[in-house]
């Protein structure tokens, strides 16, 4: 019975798209929308009191899998998407209100929203090689569509742009898998080749060459997606134009699914390599991110595109751990992982609530923020100072122990993540310190929001930074011993 | 045997000619047809391939990728052509010659890419994954030095072609769930680009990749 769980809570956002296509525009969608991704939620919720008491487990005839890796990854991607579309039901209203929408467009948005979510469900779960890469290749087809919502020129170009770039990654990517199945072909034979659990079992028999070569095409298809550095082009255009519920959960969700991917194929092509050049990789690609990331931050004028920028950074840094490789290292990149995607969604939750009362996307036209709305504004600057990691916040915590597992295994990166670490608070920290305490600026009229899901984002990070959950802190030993050569 | 691995080579060394006519079409139109063309050789070679291992699915996916490719995708793609208006405009490419040549260069880089993931498998990899690498490569560089949107499309499903060009060849298949997930995706990717198509162009009026590129602030 609870074998069929997993299947569910995949299907649940697939027929929920269908549903709120059928509901179109009618308001009753805002709400619908939120039902679904509670409903999701709580299919999570249920599958992982089940990983909870048996450990790891498959179903449908091994098609599907959860394992200490992937399960916490299910649970934020379940979570966020719900606290995602509360803020989206107030947010979005306003758009519509403020005639920045229109209204007809609401049943793509929300179809498209949950076909976003079922699509990174079914990469985390699936225990296929090839349906993850489908999975992926329709979260980019589905964020196309909601980066172009508005019809402007400069989303369609944004959509365009990522459309093309995570097209020919994802291209890319199959290669890579195919290459991944021609080695497994001959060891496994047939569809077995595909399955990660059978993979597993053989990796130290897999072809090097053929997995040498299979794992770079594989992290640069995927590294397209995570905004690993030379192929980052499409992340900023992307999370300024689209609706900004879609910037937090591209952000804090469909980059760290991507990474999942990379983080598992390395694995694999660590144990058939029997070296760690597949870390050295992801180290170089990873500190490219971090230092090209840190340092576009001060160019920035529109909020949005600033903490975009942030995020090529803080995958970099997870990137960067995970190539370090051992317990420690991977202990800090999927805490960071977990503190990115809960700060980074807070962060555009209220970035897109600013933006939005003030009627502008540029920061020098924001100012005064704690005067006009001092609830927004604490909130706002709250949420950097967490992103950039200040202590107690969890990103603090990920990015300390990242630092000590970069000064064991490669101390030579250490005042590189320092000066980038440093220059990112310099400039976020000032950036939205004018936004919030500068003068006030041309007085608007508040809009009626809710401020539920940055809040509640907040207090998780900050359990996270001030004592991590024994339960999680188990999850990610266990994946790091996965991972782990 | 012999001669069934002598005439996938033929298909595979046609493959590689349609990725460089590709590559050197200035009309749409033309360029549309040129992948039906492309689609068709990679049908047979599938269906070639099913003969040699009598796999049923292999079958299936020469079928799948007949009708899609031949037919369904150059149908779509010439009604979106006619409604766009844009089938005989010329496009201005980098000098054809050079283009060629940077071609050539590709074609060598990917077989000497190829040789290691050649060894292990029997004869008739070698040149084969030589040849979808290249193709592959090839339709890159047509994505890269297109103008309009619509042909940088076709760039695209180029590429994807060689995948599967890529897929069959070198491992006679794979398992049925990455086709029918690819034929999806092509169908789901090109109804969305019809509907961008339209807003692209009722927004910039032109389907011209530099003007929506430089629309940014």
């Amino acid at each position: 019975m609870s074998d069929v769980a997993l299947a569910w809570m995949v299907l649940i956002p697939l027929a929920g798209a269908a549903l709120l296509g059928a509901l179109g525009s009618r308001q009753s969608g805002f709400s619908a929308n939120v039902a679904v991704s509670l409903a999701t939620l709580a299919g999570a919720s249920f599958m992982t009191v089940r990983v909870v008491q048996d450990g790891s487990f498959s179903s449908l005839h091994h098609e599907l899998f959860v394992d200490p890796l992937s399960v916490f990854l299910i649970d934020l991607v379940a979570f966020v998407s719900f606290t995602t579309s509360l803020f989206s039901r107030s947010y979005m209203r306003a758009e519509v209100r403020l005639g920045h929408l229109d209204p007809a467009r609401l049943g793509t948005y929300h179809a498209m929203y949950q076909v976003f979510i079922f699509a990174m469900l079914l990469a985390l779960t699936c225990n296929n090689i090839g349906v993850l890469w489908i999975a992926m290749e329709g979260a980019t087809l589905s964020t196309a569509l909601l980066i172009s919502l508005y019809r402007t020129p400069a989303s369609l170009g944004a959509a365009w742009k990522y459309f093309i770039l995570c097209g020919v990654g994802i291209a890319l990517a199959l290669l890579g898998t195919i290459m991944v199945y021609f080695a497994a072909h001959s060891v496994l034979g047939g569809h077995r080749a595909l399955l990660w659990t059978d993979l597993y079992s053989v990796k130290g028999r897999l072809d090097p060459a053929i997995m040498a070569i299979a794992f770079v095409f594989l992290i640069v298809g995927y590294g397209t997606k995570v905004g690993l550095v030379p192929l980052h082009a499409w992340l900023p255009d992307a999370h300024a134009e689209g609706p900004t519920p879609i910037s937090a959960v591209l952000s804090g969700l469909l980059l760290s699914v991507a990474l999942y991917a990379i983080v598992r194929f390395k694995a694999l092509a660590e144990g058939a390599l029997r070296t760690n050049w597949p870390g050295h990789l992801m180290i170089g690609f990873g500190l490219a991110s971090v230092l090209i990331g840190a340092f576009s931050l001060s160019s920035q004028r529109d909020i949005k595109r600033l903490f975009a920028y942030s995020s090529v950074e803080h995958m970099g840094l997870a990137t960067f751990a995970f190539g370090l490789g051992g317990p420690l290292a991977t202990f800090a990149a999927l805490l960071h992982m977990t503190a990115h995607a809960l700060t980074k969604s807070s962060v555009f939750f209220t970035s897109g609530a600013v933006a939005q009362t003030a009627g502008t996307k540029d920061m020098d036209g924001i100012t005064g923020l704690v005067d006009r709305d001092p609830a927004l504004g604490w909130t706002l600057m709250a949420s950097s100072l967490a992103i950039v990691g200040t202590p107690p916040f969890g990103i603090f915590a990920s990015e300390f122990l990242i630092l000590i597992a970069a000064l064991h295994k490669a101390p030579w990166s250490v005042p590189l993540l320092l000066l980038a670490l440093g220059v990112a608070f310099a400039v976020i920290v000032r950036r939205t310190q004018a936004m919030v305490f500068g003068a006030p600026g041309a007085s608007q009229a508040p809009t009626p929001r809710t401020l539920f899901a940055p809040f509640a984002h907040l207090v998780l990070i900050v359990i996270l930074g001030l004592a991590i959950p024994h339960l999680l802190a188990a999850w990610y030993t266990q994946a790091a011993r996965l991972v782990g050569p | 045997m012999t001669t069934l691995a002598s005439a996938i080579h033929l298909l595979a060394a046609l493959f590689l000619l349609a990725a460089f006519a590709m590559l050197s079409q200035r009309r749409l139109a033309n360029l549309i047809t040129l992948y039906a063309w492309q689609g068709a050789i990679l049908a047979s070679c599938i269906a070639l391939a099913a003969y040699a291992t009598g796999s049923a699915h292999l079958y299936a996916s020469a079928l799948l990728n007949a009708l899609l490719k031949i037919l369904l995708v150059p149908a779509l793609l010439r009604s979106l052509a006619r409604r766009l208006d844009v089938q005989w405009d010329r496009e201005s490419l980098v000098q054809i010659p050079t283009v060629m040549l940077i071609g050539l260069g590709l074609v060598i880089f990917a077989f000497n890419a190829a040789l290691p993931i050649a060894v292990p498998g029997a004869a008739i990899n070698h040149a084969t994954v030589g040849i979808a690498l290249a193709a592959l490569l090839l339709s890159l560089l047509m994505m890269i030095l297109r103008a309009t949107a619509l042909s940088q499309v076709i760039g695209f499903l180029a590429l994807e072609n060689s995948l599967i060009f890529a897929a069959t060849s070198v491992t006679y298949g794979m398992p049925m769930v990455i086709e029918f997930g690819i034929a999806l995706d092509v169908i789901v990717g090109i109804f969305i680009l019809g509907v961008f198509f339209f807003h692209i162009r009722e927004q910039f009026d032109s389907l011209n990749i530099d003007r929506i590129e430089g629309h940014h602030e």
